[in-house]
This record gives structure tokens, C-alpha cells and sequence, in this order.
């Protein structure tokens, strides 16, 4: 090893323009992971500096969420539940997931744009900027868990072994951010109008997630092998079936999301790939 | 120490001029989707998103063909007017941006220095501003972490650590900046333009570090327009224009090579056609000149006498006319304005119609060295203004290193005269003075 080290200090390394086509430089990437971490807690700082409450504001919006959810339907007389199950404790399992997800969308989406002074004045994988607004949306969630433990105490329900499978299903949530943030963050620095696009996006897949409702409740059997087609359905309803504890693994969806998940990462991998060497140029 | 750092092998970049807009809509992504399923089936060749057909706004090449190679310890200064590609040579090098065609090879890791404080967060403190710059210039975290207290102390900001910039002063900014920037330890050092910016104590401050690199053996890559610090720092030179290297070698024939061209810029403008002659009613102007005052050569330095010539149509029978002009640096400030007070002949007195010349000289070792433009107002009555010819003329004035001794930033003032000074000792010290060192003056005064 240290031959080899000593031989790349001697020899001068190449760069020319790259094939059109090429995958994403993993190990380049993880060398950049001291990047990554500052510039995401640079983030975090940044957002919560001069604020009165702090980090208590990754509370407010879920626990708002949850407020109306509840109000709603409270007034309406049924909740979209399964049987067993506490609204509030499935609703901000639904929720937590979504926000990871939503939040780091949104902001790896912008996170290009707004680095554009990065960009242009300095080298480094692009990559480092959405993966890092994924990174902030993590802190957040890290925060909401605790919002959740609090909720799972008051309605005294005691997770199963179940529990350990939780990660897992963040982590495909997170996998599957990444791979749409690689997409939307390179299309929105290259067509700003995806800008636009995405809160409207967003808002579309919130209502086609089982976010505040549970598929088996609300979703007729028929629907449910299209409606298991969103991979964030997976993810969501793993991680409530971890979390409660009820029923069965929810296996139909976590099947075909894993899947498609490695398809959306994949591409959006490649598409990253391809289009970042114009960014300095086009941005 | 003769092995190249870096080679750069027939570089070039080609800009699309479409696509330089700030903006990119979704219209065209859909145009080049339908595109791309048109050429589908033809099995569209390997291209980039630049190397697609040129569109209807054609193209432009930032770098064409370029080629040089810079040894380890070597400084390399790239000179040229705006827009002949040094920053874009600068930006592949540091690899911001691909290269259309051509390659680089690097030797060790390369630091760029593009601007100052490049990824500095207003709203965070000092401290997590120099761990969020160090990471961003490729710093390690252990290398931030064991030069911290330097990078501090070299900034000057001890007390400030924990105030967000926002608050700092510019100096206090840029000083923090540039000492995150000075304690990187790359075996290339690519800096554009940073001593464009920042008084004058930290450019004196940026050219002593980045000769210490050179000494200690490192490679440097250096854009500037101060030619002086290009002449005294670099050991050697390209000149860029249109995106080409057109010389390269010794410092100070590449700077004179860029100098000649600057005079050629527009000492001279003439419209001999009354008809299409700029101006309006009552003056339309025929010729604007400068030269210098000695025939002997076209080189305008800081020691040359020039004069400045206009030849005009005067339109209006009996008008008292007054040409003024004023001559303005490149900071845009008025060096002076000046108009025929004292000129015996036509000095309020009617002007009948016809051509007339004008002309003033500026003396030598007056003006200081910089672009410098000149606008000419016609005045009527010594008070109305009738015509006014905005940048006139465009002349460089070139700055003479022989009189700098060791100084190389910028001459202070509008004007830079060379004013008669006299010094003479006044009287002899009599007898020696207990002071530790007999030619410590500050010392010897403090112990008279």
C-alpha cells in the first residue's frame, strides 16, 4: 500500500472530459463525508439561529399536522385506521416518515441553487449539497421520534420486537429521498421550474401516502397492488407495523418498493452524474 | 524539481450561447426530450449536453487548444484582457468545470482560491466559519483542527471568534477569509484576482504569501491584472486572448507583449463623413486623438508626454464654443477637467462654421498608471452644454517597474506627479547614545 500511495504522489493524474454516461464516484463521495456533515450543520445552525424555541421548531409542524388531522376526523366520526390502533400514534408514524422524506426533497431540491456560490467557485462531488440536505432532514426526525415515544407512552402502547425493523424502514425512506432528491435537485438547477414543481409534487404524494391513513383502512383490496406501486408506501407502512406493532408486516408494499427504490436511486444517480459537469456552466 | 506539475494538453471549452442564460425552462428540456427520441433509433453518439448540435445562437469558444506545462516550484502568471479565458482555464483547472476537449494532468492535491471566503456563512461565527471554509477548499478536519489557533492569530480576530461575520468589519471579513485560504498546504495553489480586492496592507500581505509558497517548492498558478506583481512573482508567463495563448515565457516580455496591445486599443477615432459624424446641430466631431508627444515611440507609460487631439465641425455661424474634457481613471473618479481659459486666439470669441482643431498635452510623470478614459464636452457660451461624447478616447497607461523598489501594489492618488523633493541632514548626531542598537534610529530619536 504505501508503494502504491507514493506512486500516485509521483505520477501526474489525468482529467479529461467524461463519457456522457458515468456512474456516481462512491469512494470520491465518502471522502467528501467531512463535507457533507459541515455543510448540513452548517444548515441546521444557519436555520435556527436567532430563533426564540430552537430545534423545538421540528416539533411544530408535525404536531400541527397532527392537530387537524385529529380535529377533522374527530368531526367527521371515523378515522382511517385500522381497528387496535391509536389515529394519533399510526397518524405521526405516517407523519415522521413523510417529513424525513418531504423535507429532504425540498431541501436538496433547492440545495444546488442555493450553493450556487459553491458551485461555480469550487470543486468537490455535487452530490455533497442534496445528500447534505438529507442529512438535516435526519436531525429533525431524530427530534420527532421523541415526539412519538411521548405519544406511544400516553396511549401506553409497548412495541414489539417488531421495533428492531424500524431502522430499516428509515433507511429505505432515506434511500429512496436520495435517489428523488438526485433527480429534482439536478432538474432544478438546470429548469427552474421545478422549483415550482416540487411543493406541488409534494403535495400529490402526501395524499397518495399512506401518511395519515392506513391502506388496509381506507384503500379497497382491489386498489392495493396499484396503489403498492409508490415506494414510499413501503417504507410508511413498514415503519408503522415496526413502530404498533399490529397485524402483520405489511408485505406487499415493501416488496415492490425495494425494487423500484433501486431503480429511482440508480437513475437518479446517473442522471446526477451525467448533467454535473454543467453546473458551474448552466447554474 | 524539472518535472511538471501540471501539463495541460490542447484544453478547450466551448460555451453555448444559448445556454449561458441565467435561466433554463422546462420548455427546453421537453424540446430536448423529443429530440432525443427523434435521434433515438439512430444511435445518437456519445455527446454531451454542450456538444449537441449548435443552436440558432451558435457557440463560443472560451479556450481553444490550449497548451503549457508548469514545473513543481514554479510560479505560472496568466495574464490577459477580460474575457480571454483565464478564469475559465482557471475553473478547469481546478475542475469546477469540464473541459469540451483536451486533457490536464495534476500532480499532489491542488487548492483554488476563485474568490475570498468562497462558502463564508454571514449568520455563523468566526470559528464555524474557518471549519466550514477549511472543509470547503478540501482542508481535512484534523488539519483545520491542529492549525486553528494560527489561522486566528494570522487573521487578527481573536475577540471576534464567536460574533457572526455579519458582524465583522470588511477587513476583519477578508482578513479571516484569506487566512483560512493562506494555511491550506496544496502542492498547487491556483488564485484568480485576489488581489483585486482588499486594501492595501493585505495585497501586500496576499503577494508575501504566495511567494513563501513558491520558495517552499510549491506550484503556483496565478491570474492578475497587477502586471508589476505578475512581473516581480512569476517566473514565468502566458498571455491568453480570444482564448488562446498568444506568448508565453519570461514574465516581462509577456507583460510587454499584453501591454502593446492595450495601446493599440482606440488611440484614434476619426469620422470623415460630415453626414454620419457623431454629434448633432450645432458640433459634430471629425477626429479624436492621442499620442505621445515625442515621436519616438507608441508605448504610453507613466513618463510620457502625451497629447490629446479633436478635430470638429463647427455647424453654427458665430457660436463661442468651448471644448472641456474630462479625464476619468479606471475607478470611474475625474482626474482633472480641463478647457481653453487662457488660449489667446479663440478663447469667447464667435466661432465661424467650418473645422476646427483642438488639442492640449498632459505632461510627463503626471498621470498615474491605470485605464483611463476620456469624455469631451462641447460648451457653448462657457455654460450650455451643446454635445457631449461619453469614453471617448481609451488609452492605458503603463506603470514603470524600475522606480518601485519592492513596492508593487498600487499607486495611491488620481495623479501621481514627480514632485521635487529635497532632504538634507539637518544637523549630525554628536555624540553616540546609549541605545542596544546603534542603527535602531527609532531608538537613537527616542534617546534624543
Amino acid at each position: 500500500m504505501p508503494s502504491r500511495s507514493s506512486s500516485v504522489d509521483n505520477e501526474l493524474i489525468w482529467y479529461a472530459p467524461k463519457p456522457a454516461w458515468s456512474f456516481v464516484d462512491l469512494a470520491e463521495l465518502w471522502r467528501y463525508r467531512h463535507l457533507i456533515a459541515i455543510l448540513a450543520l452548517r444548515d441546521i445552525k444557519v436555520r435556527y439561529r436567532q430563533t426564540m424555541i430552537g430545534v423545538a421548531w421540528a416539533l411544530v409542524q408535525p404536531l400541527t399536522q397532527l392537530c387537524i388531522f385529529a380535529l377533522l376526523f374527530g368531526l367527521l366520526g371515523r378515522t382511517p385506521v385500522e381497528p387496535g390502533t391509536p389515529f394519533l400514534v399510526s397518524a405521526m408514524c405516517g407523519l415522521l416518515l413523510w417529513q424525513l422524506f418531504a423535507q429532504s426533497v425540498t431541501g436538496a431540491s433547492a440545495s444546488l441553487l442555493a450553493n450556487t456560490n459553491l458551485v461555480t467557485k469550487v470543486y468537490f462531488p455535487r452530490l455533497a449539497l442534496p445528500i447534505s440536505a438529507v442529512a438535516v432532514a435526519l436531525v429533525d426526525f431524530c427530534v420527532g421520534v421523541g415526539l412519538l415515544a411521548a405519544l406511544l407512552l400516553w396511549y401506553g402502547v409497548v412495541p414489539g420486537a417488531a421495533i428492531l425493523f424500524a431502522p430499516l424502514f428509515v433507511l429505505l425512506a432515506v434511500i429512496l429521498a436520495v435517489g428523488i432528491s438526485a433527480w429534482l435537485s439536478a432538474l432544478s438547477a438546470l429548469y427552474r421550474d421545478f422549483q415550482y414543481l416540487v411543493p406541488f409534487l409534494l403535495q400529490i404524494a402526501f395524499f397518495a401516502s399512506p401518511v395519515i391513513y392506513q391502506t388496509d383502512a381506507l384503500i379497497p383490496a382491489a386498489w392495493r397492488p396499484v396503489f403498492a406501486l409508490n415506494p414510499l408506501a413501503g417504507a410508511i407502512e413498514g415503519f408503522r407495523w415496526a413502530v404498533t406493532g399490529q397485524g402483520s408486516p405489511p408485505w406487499l408494499p415493501i416488496v415492490t418498493s425495494i425494487p423500484l427504490m433501486a431503480v429511482v436511486l440508480g437513475s437518479g444517480l446517473l442522471y446526477f452524474r451525467r448533467v454535473e459537469r454543467t453546473f458551474a456552466d448552466r447554474i | 524539481m524539472s518535472r511538471p506539475a501540471v501539463r495541460v494538453e490542447g484544453l478547450s471549452k466551448r460555451y453555448q450561447i444559448g445556454s449561458r442564460e441565467p435561466y433554463h425552462r422546462f420548455s427546453e428540456l421537453l424540446s430536448n426530450l423529443a429530440r432525443g427520441a427523434i435521434a433515438l433509433p439512430r444511435r445518437r453518439r456519445s455527446a454531451t449536453p454542450d456538444e449537441q448540435a449548435p443552436g440558432p445562437e451558435g457557440e463560443f469558444w472560451a479556450l481553444q487548444d490550449v497548451s503549457f506545462e508548469v514545473n513543481e516550484g514554479e510560479v505560472l502568471g496568466i495574464v490577459g484582457r477580460n474575457g480571454a479565458g483565464k478564469s475559465t482555464l482557471l475553473k478547469i483547472l481546478s475542475r469546477i468545470t469540464e473541459p469540451t476537449a483536451g486533457r490536464f494532468g495534476i500532480r499532489g492535491r491542488v487548492a483554488s482560491l476563485l474568490e475570498v471566503g468562497t462558502g463564508f456563512h454571514p449568520e455563523l461565527t468566526g470559528r464555524d466559519n474557518i471549519y466550514l471554509n477549511g472543509a470547503v477548499l478540501g482542508m481535512p478536519r484534523t488539519e483545520i483542527a491542529r492549525k486553528f489557533d494560527e489561522i486566528v492569530a494570522f487573521a487578527e480576530v481573536e475577540a471576534f471568534l464567536e460574533t457572526p461575520v455579519k458582524h465583522y468589519s470588511s477587513g476583519m471579513y477578508m482578513r479571516l477569509a484569506f487566512s483560512v485560504a493562506a494555511h491550506l498546504d496544496p502542492e498547487i495553489l491556483v488564485i484568480d484576482e485576489v488581489l483585486a480586492v482588499g486594501d492595501m496592507q493585505f495585497q501586500k500581505k496576499c503577494l508575501g504569501k504566495m511567494s513563501k509558497v513558491a520558495q517552499a517548492g510549491r506550484t503556483v498558478l496565478f491570474v492578475s491584472h497587477n502586471l508589476l506583481a505578475v512581473e516581480s512573482l512569476c517566473t514565468t508567463a502566458l498571455l491568453l486572448d480570444g482564448g488562446q495563448i498568444v506568448a508565453a515565457g519570461a514574465p516581462s516580455a509577456v507583460t510587454a507583449r499584453y501591454q502593446g496591445r492595450h495601446d493599440a486599443e482606440c488611440p484614434i477615432r476619426q469620422w470623415d463623413d460630415l453626414a454620419s459624424a457623431p454629434g448633432g446641430s450645432h458640433v459634430r466631431l471629425r477626429r479624436a486623438a492621442i499620442y505621445p508627444a515625442g515621436a519616438d515611440d507608441s508605448a504610453i507609460n507613466v513618463h510620457t508626454e502625451l497629447v490629446i487631439e479633436f478635430e470638429y465641425w463647427n455647424m453654427v455661424e458665430g457660436l463661442v464654443l468651448s471644448p472641456t474634457a474630462n479625464l476619468y481613471d479606471q475607478e470611474g473618479r475625474v482626474v482633472f477637467q480641463t478647457s481653453p481659459v487662457n488660449e489667446p486666439c479663440w478663447t469667447d470669441k464667435p466661432f465661424p462654421r467650418g473645422l476646427f482643431r483642438s488639442q492640449f498635452v498632459i505632461p510627463a510623470d503626471f498621470l498615474n498608471d491605470g485605464y483611463h478614459e476620456l469624455q469631451l464636452y462641447m460648451v457653448k457660451d462657457a455654460s450650455v452644454l451643446v454635445e457631449r461624447f461619453d469614453s471617448l478616447l481609451r488609452f492605458y497607461v503603463a506603470d514603470d517597474a524600475a522606480f518601485r523598489r519592492g513596492w508593487y501594489g498600487k499607486w495611491l492618488g488620481a495623479v501621481r506627479p514627480n514632485l521635487e523633493w529635497q532632504t538634507v541632514q539637518v544637523a549630525p548626531l554628536e555624540r553616540p547614545i546609549r541605545c542596544g542598537d546603534p542603527t535602531d534610529s527609532v531608538a537613537c530619536h527616542r534617546g534624543a
